[in-house]
């Protein structure tokens, strides 16, 4: 009904007109938010972007009583959410279970191939069979069939990841677990990693984001998936270092060589600063934390032996005797001849410390407050976190209950990254959407790929990352394809979107629509964009092939406020 | 003999030698000129790219990752002054060393001491050592000193998904994925949806997302009218089927559009070799493979036009000298860099060699610095690119002429 009227040129001219007459005040609110300003920012940043209806259901509760909840994610009935997942059988699968299904095909695979290759024409040294392992494998690979391929893991990851960000009424929750994935990075295309990081979410992250960070830290160390990343699985006290009876160590199995050909022939080992370094410089203290090459040196060897089984499981194992029983000395705390203790003891150390507290408090604002956050706010932060013990919940709650996070100089400030964007599109449009390869592919191509990336530092949380020329093209296409349904596996029914009246009254439904995209008024610029856009459409008397709903939707969600948040 | 036959055009095909490179280039104004930076993220092993087979104590430090002496048999380095030679995997690039369009610059690097890759990348595309406040990238500032009639908006391009740091800065870039990638696609609709967003955009309301779009809908404009997307590659040229090879191709699709492009950069990643980086065979030399297969077809493509583009690789720090205890090495500092193209005076290995007795080393454990990376593109820059105000580009350095390694005509 509304859409034959507004197909005739009568029709649009006057809702044009209408969105040309009509002005709004648009821009930072001089004083302080309104408390429906406040509710819609509280939606952009603590959530993924406001649903329909989202805001005013924000303004029933209460803001305070809605953020309160949001913290306190387990007292949220999430009762729709298990049904959306309910085919992604991998995200409940035991670790066991999927290094059986995974990874041991590709083993027993390549372990028949090498046998094949030495029966064939006998090397020297093996070095021969190693060159062209990366055909081989991936030859391997190719032969399995999909659903038994390692890559499923990912992208059953990578869905249940939007899935979740755009259905679960645990919105901070999955706020907070995308950022301390993305603090504690683990990239996906890193060997093993493939089939380690469905467990690092779900057992090591996940479970631990609202209690101590230390826990959390030492979870991570712990991790089969951060182990293999940064190496600390394969990191080996020197020889001169290594405890008295060691002589069989040669043949024990290297943990991480997991399999590779040519690492197992290194089974020697050997010391690796990677994870010490990381830990240190992104996970705890921050790159200005204070600390030396010679502490990257020692915190090396206090965790060495620090493993994972090989076999089986992959999970966490302490080898005494890849330990270093030397005497080392990190941050000037002093470890003797220690085993795994000393170990634990430092990375407690490490999070209990102020730079640490600092570090994260600057990381915490920069994702909830601004790229930019005010020094003094973040010494509260820092200030609240250590005197909770490390208390996540209580330092989320210090970055929210600031009086800055209101501030009206932080309001729609903050670009939003790929995931988010697509992720709050998703939700402000109401569209239902299987989070399948076709919507993950427009992520990835404005520069974030899901759970791959390279770098240990994660991806940024500042516009600068991602405001660049291709990117924006993309985030354009993508609202294009959005509105006008081109996105397989993503529906949007924009009409759902407009009360019956707007639905009868042209006049108001572009801007009704607008609205309820962007939860706010349009900026005068976009608003007189989309009317002149409707203007010209009607004079040329374009219509069949796009609606002018999906061309109003496709230009709000393309518009430079709804990129912000 | 080639000049009989009609000219440069008949040898596009092949490589061309050095001689012909550089005349093509005197031939041509300085604004058809073409800096082409590669980053090599993850600190690749430089030590074992350009191997110092002349010492006797780089065999000692790797024992099982060393590659071996030319002569030595299959895997072994491939000679190329009688000290140094190239790892096996690299061999698609031999021949331009050989015809003098490339040379390489030994024990290079930033004199900052971090090892952190974070740091270290940042600070090298910052162009300034150290100093963490730098807003933009150097070779931004380097566009900026630049004075181009009709400066193009695709002036600078980076191949990446993301606005890498060097690019970074007022003078604006364009970063892409490819150019079939940017464009906007609403079907039937997508001039009047493109020129709605334009519209929208262009309304200064948003700062950096604004003045970005304008750059991305000039740029359309013109890609849109040059008919890059349909091009392919020139003079027989395959790239090898990875991101980096496809990244160099968009690169060299760029140039020979003509689109006005002054600067590209790409980078490619997987080069942090903690285990089994192995020596001829192993990670680096399955990187390596690809790598070089990569720039071989970039100057095969450009052919003759390679007379106006240089082509530089960096990495933001080398490896340990000695091998760790996974057949790999760890964070070390300096490191080897590849020119090549136009007004390189190649065929040769520059630098000073600090060697590897653990008297030279950097913190008795890796190669020295001898070469600031910053001097390499000092020399570059103004050569090429005819940019005169350096101490813009590199903010408190002091480029000394005397240190110019004389690498570039």
């Amino acid at each position: 009904m509304f859409l034959r009227i507004l197909r005739s040129g009568l029709g649009l001219v006057l809702s044009a007109s209408a969105l040309l007459l009509a002005s709004s005040a648009w821009g930072s609110p001089p004083g302080a938010l309104t408390e429906r300003e406040k509710a819609l920012h509280v939606l952009n940043r603590l959530a993924f972007g406001p649903r329909p209806g989202d805001v005013d259901r924000v303004l029933r509760i209460g803001i305070r009583p809605w953020i309160e909840a949001q913290l306190r994610p387990e007292s949220l009935p999430d009762s729709q959410l298990p049904a959306r997942l309910a085919s992604l059988e991998t995200l409940s699968m035991a670790q066991s279970e999927i290094f059986d299904r995974f990874e041991k095909p590709l083993r027993e695979a390549r372990e028949r191939r090498k046998l094949a290759a030495a029966a064939a024409s006998p090397t020297v040294n093996g070095e021969a069979q190693a060159s062209g392992a990366g055909n081989d494998a991936r030859e391997d690979m190719a032969r399995l069939p999909p659903e038994q391929r390692p890559r499923r893991l990912v992208a059953e990851l990578a869905t249940a990841k939007v899935l979740r960000a755009a259905f679960s009424e645990r919105q901070l929750n999955e706020v907070m677990v995308d950022f301390w994935m993305n603090h504690f990075n683990v990239y996906a295309a890193k060997g093993l990693d493939r089939v380690l990081l469905t467990s690092f979410e779900r057992d090591t992250i996940r479970p631990r984001i609202w209690g101590r960070f230390e826990d959390l830290l030492l979870a991570t160390a712990k991790s089969p998936a951060m182990l293999f990343y940064l190496d600390n699985a394969r990191s080996v006290a020197d020889p001169e270092h290594r405890p008295a009876a060691r002589r069989s160590f040669r043949r024990e199995p290297s943990p991480a060589s997991a399999g590779t050909p040519e690492t197992a022939r290194a089974a020697k080992g050997g010391l690796n600063e990677n994870y010490a370094r990381e830990l240190m410089e992104l996970h705890t203290l921050g790159v200005d934390g204070g600390y030396t090459q010679k502490d990257v040196t020692e915190l090396a060897r206090v965790l060495t032996g620090w493993s994972m089984e090989r076999a089986a499981s992959g999970e966490f194992t302490f080898r005494p005797r890849a330990h270093d029983a030397g005497s080392k000395t990190v941050l000037g705390h002093v470890f003797a001849a220690g085993g795994m203790d000393e170990g634990e003891a430092m990375i407690r150390i490490l999070a209990r410390h102020p730079a640490t507290a600092r570090h994260l408090a600057r990381k915490l604002c920069e994702r909830l407050v601004s790229d930019d956050p005010p020094d003094a706010l973040i010494a509260r932060v820092a200030a609240r976190s250590l005197a909770s013990g490390g208390d996540l919940r209580e330092t989320v709650r210090a970055v929210v209950e600031s009086s800055e996070f209101f501030d009206p100089a932080f309001f729609q400030a903050k670009v939003k990254s790929p995931f988010e964007y697509v992720v709050s599109a998703v939700r402000a449009s109401g569209s239902s959407t299987d989070a399948g390869r076709p919507l993950l592919k427009q992520i990835e191509q404005m520069g974030e790929p899901l759970y791959l990336c390279q770098p240990p530092t994660g991806y940024s949380d500042a516009a600068a990352a991602w405001v660049n020329s291709g990117a924006i093209v993309a985030r354009l296409n993508f609202a294009l394809a959005l509105a006008s349904n081109r996105i397989p596996g993503t529906d949007v029914d924009l009409s759902r979107l407009l009360s019956p009246a707007e639905s009868e009254d042209p006049a108001r439904a572009a801007d009704a629509l607008a609205r309820g995209l962007l939860g706010r008024d349009l900026s005068p610029e976009t608003r007189s964009t989309i009317a002149r856009r409707l203007q010209e459409r009607a004079a040329a008397g374009e219509g069949a092939e796009a609606s002018p709903l999906s061309l109003v939707a496709a230009l709000v969600i393309g518009s430079p406020e709804f990129q912000r948040q | 003999m080639l000049l009989k036959s009609g000219g440069l055009a008949l040898v596009a095909g092949g490589f061309l030698p050095r001689v012909f490179v550089r005349m093509a280039g005197a031939a041509r104004p300085a604004s058809r000129r073409v800096l082409v930076a590669v980053f090599q993220r993850g600190a690749v092993d430089g030590l074992n790219v350009v191997v110092p087979h002349g010492e006797k104590l780089y065999y000692d430090a790797r024992p099982s990752i060393a590659v071996p002496r030319p002569g030595a048999g299959a895997g072994a380095a491939l000679d190329l002054d009688g000290f140094f030679g190239l790892h096996p995997s690299l061999a698609p690039v031999l021949p331009l060393f050989r015809d003098g369009s490339a040379a390489f610059i030994h024990a290079a690097g930033s004199p900052d001491t971090t090892r952190s890759h974070f740091d270290a990348q940042d600070f090298m595309e910052s162009g300034t050592p150290g100093v963490k406040s730098t807003p933009d990238g150097f070779l931004a500032r380097a566009v900026a000193q630049r004075t181009v009639e009709k400066p193009s908006p695709l002036r600078s391009v980076a191949i990446a998904p993301t606005m890498p740091r060097i690019l970074t800065g007022p003078a604006g870039a364009i970063s892409m994925t490819s150019v079939a990638a940017f464009g906007i696609r609403g079907g039937t609709a997508s001039g009047p949806a493109s020129a709605s967003f334009e519209s929208m955009y262009g309304d200064a309301v948003s700062g950096s997302l604004s003045a970005t779009a304008h750059e991305s809908f000039e740029a359309l404009r013109i890609l849109k009218s040059a008919g890059s997307e349909t091009r392919a590659p020139q003079n027989g040229a395959e790239y090898p089927k990875t991101p980096f090879g496809a990244s160099l191709r968009q690169i060299a699709l760029l140039i020979q559009s003509d689109v006005g492009l002054e600067v590209a950069f790409t980078d490619v990643g997987g080069w942090d070799t903690h285990a089994g980086e192995g020596g001829s065979q192993g990670q680096l030399g399955n990187r390596l493979r690809a790598y070089g297969q990569a720039i071989a077809a970039f100057a095969r493509d450009l052919g003759s036009r390679m007379g106006d583009v240089t082509l530089v690789t960096m990495s933001e720090f080398g490896r340990t000298v000695r091998e760790n205890g996974n057949r790999g090495t760890d964070h070390g500092h300096a490191n080897v860099m590849l020119l090549l193209g136009g007004g390189v005076k190649g065929g040769k290995v520059y630098g000073r060699w600090p060697g590897l007795d653990a008297s030279h080393l950097y913190e008795n454990r890796d190669l020295a610095v001898t070469t600031d990376f910053r001097d390499v593109f000092a020399e570059l820059l103004t050569k090429r690119l005819a940019v005169t105000s350096l101490e813009r580009v590199f903010p408190g350095y002091t480029v000394d002429p005397r240190k110019s390694l004389g690498a570039i005509a």
